[in-house]
């Protein structure tokens, strides 16, 4: 119930927000300019995110803040001297103050629950029998995620990104292109964003992503907005999360932890291919090497 | 009835030593073991380092106003010599990081401490307890001047080597010090001299924690019971308690870090066997305090200032004093909310989303007590009541966003960008920063005996006000768009609300222009204060004193009848 009127109360903020959501649809992998809202969603993970926030958060803190603004309004104009030349001398009201010490408990209470929810699908990798709340945060979950088929090993370096096919037991590199490189070969991909290598996954599918950082280096933080993504990747330990993106497309996001100079550039740009495009992709990997691999998929322009 | 035994026979030898040792010159000042003399150097030493990490922010957000890299290489440039800019983009790029590192903790261990728990905790906590001074008064001279040689080692940290490459100058790392970057990450010497910094503020901001604790629990004046005491003497406690509590850890913390760095250990090493995220976890032990040392003794400013300029006592006495314990007591149990991301379990990240939460109750007591105190009032705006209202709105704004990033499951999208830049902002810059000023308007008259212009006073509010939230709002649309933060250069789309924030910052700086010409014309006029500039509201102990007070205060010990109100 309360979760569909959510819903209801997201369609009605996307109504009022649709020449900005407009943009978005054009350019779904990463923020739109002047955009003032979260990345669009492609995953059941970032679905939670966006209705707790936007649903949920937002309209809360946004009625906490104008009752607050209210009242102070509401205060300056009726009790400033001139109105009220004596004031009152009253301290205490326990009414009041039982009031305001209970209601935001119940307000908290009502985060709480969807909160507790998503973050345990967050942290929890699907085992194909778990669902998933997706934008039905208020629910017990009837989102259905497959068990994790793919499994990416990401480690961080200074100041790149390597990444790993686990099971098939193939590496590559992913570096950000330098500005001339990208208007030679990726044109159309933003500055500071476009990589040499993307990271393949293919659509519809779990993957399981393993995040790390070079032992002998520091620490770095793998995020990808749209996916609902964000682990830091820290030396000498495996952290893992999860994500099932139901679009296919090139999905960017950035290094999150101060790491050194180049910390602004080292992105992560994830493309999400068909299921049949990523088999003859891996295919190609075993046999050759990720630029073989890569010729087999339309190239990113 | 102890208490006031013991009061009078040191106020008897304090009065004793006044008739033969008033110092003049330089002595005054340097040889201080007074509190009022010691509070006003605590200010002015506030004043000239929040100058120093306000230009820092100024150029970063020169930096960011554009997309690319604009100011950073032609700086590193003029610094290395390297024959133009365009051979300096690395050498910008870290010292992005240093102007980020160094304005951070400028601004909150040699601005926002100094001016809150040392000057006006210095000066008013004693006033308003009707004490002749501090327990300590020699602690509280040394306590001071360990602050510029701390300040001083912190500014050669920014010329002496620090990153990994040739020509990086200066600790890029971030104020919270993340190993490995803050070790192996940064070699040079500028690391060990910001971790000798950090340990001689702290070692002042204990001994000052230690003196104000000894103050307030034994130099009450008789009469004045913890319960009567004012709220900002009560911000003060337990804000001193929070201060000595947690410092040890960040001093345990860097000292680890200092001797992975030049002694061969390895707590926080990983492939030696120790963990970078226990650093983190002790950091954040001492950091999350550490934010509640810089609101709460604006918490208790601003309640004074309300009450005054609604000539109304504050309401809810009790729950306002016993919300900041509480605030102070759970804000060290929910340190890991600034590490959702790391990697701990879920149940850990659920403890810990429950017990920030929790913060929220007794900060709404507070917010909505103010404005309750407010309910009823006859209400003056004068220059403090504008800045005290501004911040009871502003840090409302930073609250509730709090709120949200309290939610792990929230801080996914949001954590380490621009959101939480915004959000810290609204509470600290914005909060803390804005109750300093309430606090330096409210009480100017009352140190220096002048009267500042109330015109310009407004007007230097006003135009912070919107300069400070033109900076700052945008922040959030960054963050929920997903720009990290700490990043000198960023995409393209990003490009409209930075610029927007770098126009507010320029406003802000005007702002800070009317401040200082305000502060200017205000001793060049000399308008005499009085003694109570504010009228019947301010019934706290200072303004029974002259203006400024006399160099020794309540030789006799005032005493507080059962009436009086705190």
């Amino acid at each position: 119930m309360t979760g569909h009127f959510l819903k209801r109360i997201g369609a009605i903020s996307a109504v009022a927000l649709a020449p900005a959501l407009a943009a978005a649809q054009e350019a779904p992998g990463y923020s739109v300019p002047g955009q003032f809202h979260l990345q669009r969603s492609v995953t059941p993970i970032m679905d939670s995110i966006v209705v707790f926030h936007d649903g949920l958060l937002m309209w809360t803190i946004s009625l906490i803040v104008a009752f607050v603004l209210v009242l102070l309004l509401w205060v300056a104009w009726r009790y400033n001297a001139k109105r009220n030349p004596t004031p009152a001398a009253f301290t205490h009201n326990t009414m009041v103050e039982i009031l305001w010490t209970v209601l935001p408990i119940v307000i908290l209470i009502v985060i709480a629950i969807p909160s507790f929810g998503v973050l345990s699908d967050q942290l929890t990798t699907p085992d194909g029998e778990r669902k998933y709340l997706g934008s039905n945060i208020f629910s017990f979950g009837d989102i259905e995620v497959p068990a994790a088929e793919l499994t990416v090993k990401v480690t961080g370096q200074q100041w790149y990104w390597d990444y790993e096919y686990v099971d098939q037991g193939l590496l590559f590199t992913s570096v950000m292109l330098q500005e001339g490189d990208r208007q030679a070969s990726k044109p159309n991909q933003p500055r500071l964003l476009a990589v040499d290598n993307e990271l393949v996954v293919p659509v519809d599918t779990t993957v399981r992503l393993q995040v790390t950082s070079d032992p002998t280096g520091v620490i770095h933080a793998f995020a990808v907005p749209s996916f609902g993504v964000r682990m830091d990747a820290v030396p000498g330990r495996l952290n893992e999360t999860w994500f099932n993106s139901r679009e296919t497309g090139l999905f960017y996001g950035q290094c999150s932890e101060l790491c050194g100079k180049d910390h602004a550039f080292m992105p992560i740009a994830v493309r999400v291919v068909t299921k049949d495009e990523f088999a003859n992709f891996i295919a190609a990997f075993e046999a050759g090497d990720y630029q073989a691999a890569n010729a087999t998929l339309a190239a990113v322009q | 009835m102890t208490d006031a035994v013991n009061l009078e026979a040191h106020a008897t030898g304090h009065d004793a030593a006044s008739h033969h040792h008033e110092p003049t010159g330089w002595r005054r000042w340097v040889y201080s073991t007074n509190h009022k003399d010691i509070g006003v150097m605590y200010l002015i030493f506030s004043i000239v380092t929040g100058i120093i990490g306000g230009l820092l922010s100024g150029v970063m957000r020169m930096e960011l106003q554009e997309p690319g890299i604009q100011i950073f290489h032609g700086l590193a440039n003029m610094v290395y010599g390297l024959g133009g800019p365009e051979n300096a983009i690395d050498a910008g790029k870290h010292m992005y990081n240093v102007f980020t590192t160094a304005h951070a903790l400028i601004m909150v261990f040699f601005v926002v401490m100094p001016a809150t728990m040392g000057g006006f905790a210095n000066y008013f906590a004693p006033l308003m307890i009707g004490a002749p001074d501090t327990a300590f008064p020699r602690i509280n001279n040394i306590a001071f001047w360990l602050l510029p040689p701390a300040f001083i080692l912190l500014l050669i940290s920014l010329f002496v080597p620090g990153g990994s490459g040739a020509l990086e100058n200066g600790f890029g790392g971030g104020w919270t010090i993340y190993p490995p970057l803050s070790t192996t990450g940064h070699p040079g010497p500028a690391m060990d001299f910001a971790i000798l910094a950090l340990h001689v503020a702290g070692v002042s901001s204990i001994l000052g924690a230690i003196n104000l604790i000894t103050t307030i629990f034994n130099m009450r004046a008789p009469g004045m019971t913890m319960h009567k005491m004012p709220l900002f003497a009560w911000s003060v406690l337990v804000t001193a308690f929070l201060l000595l509590l947690a410092l040890p850890v960040l001093a345990g913390a860097i000292t680890m870090l200092l001797t992975d760095r030049n002694f061969g250990t390895a707590f926080f090493k990983p492939d030696q066997g120790g963990d970078p995220i226990l650093f983190q976890h002790l950091f954040w032990f001492f950091g999350h305090p550490e934010v509640y040392i810089m609101i709460l003794p604006g918490f208790g400013i601003v309640s004074h200032i309300v009450s005054t300029f609604s000539r109304k006592p504050i309401f809810g006495y009790m729950a306002m004093a016993y919300a900041m314990v509480a605030i102070g007591f759970v804000g060290f149990v929910v340190w890991a909310h600034h590490m959702y991301t790391t990697g701990l379990s879920l149940d850990v990240q659920r403890y810990f989303v429950a017990a920030t939460m929790v913060i929220a109750v007794p900060t709404g007591v507070k917010i909505f007590s103010w404005i309750a105190t407010m309910w009823g009032g006859s209400i003056s705006f004068k220059t403090p009541m504008l800045w005290a209202i501004g911040f009871i709105f502003l840090f409302t704004v930073g609250g509730v966003t709090g709120v949200v990033l309290a939610n792990a499951a929230a801080d996914r999208a949001l954590h380490d960008t621009y959101y939480v830049v915004a959000h810290f902002h609204y509470v600290l810059s914005l909060g803390a920063v804005f109750s300093i000023f309430a606090g330096w308007y409210y009480w100017y008259p009352k140190i220096t005996g002048w009267m500042f212009s109330e015109f310009l006073g407004k007007l230097h509010f006003w135009v912070m006000f919107v300069g400070v939230n033109l900076i700052f709002f945008p922040q959030h649309f960054l963050g929920l768009a997903g720009m990290p933060r700490r990043y000198i250069d960023y995409p393209d789309a990003f490009g409209l609300w930075n610029r927007v924030s770098s126009i507010g910052y320029y406003i802000t700086f005007v702002a800070m222009i009317i401040f200082f010409y305000a502060m200017w014309e205000a001793q060049k006029k000399k308008r005499p204060a009085g003694d109570n500039p504010w009228g019947a509201g301010a019934t706290t102990l200072e303004w029974t004193l002259t203006s400024p007070p006399p160099f020794h205060q309540f030789t006799t010990l005032p005493k507080m009848d059962s009436t009086s109100a705190h």
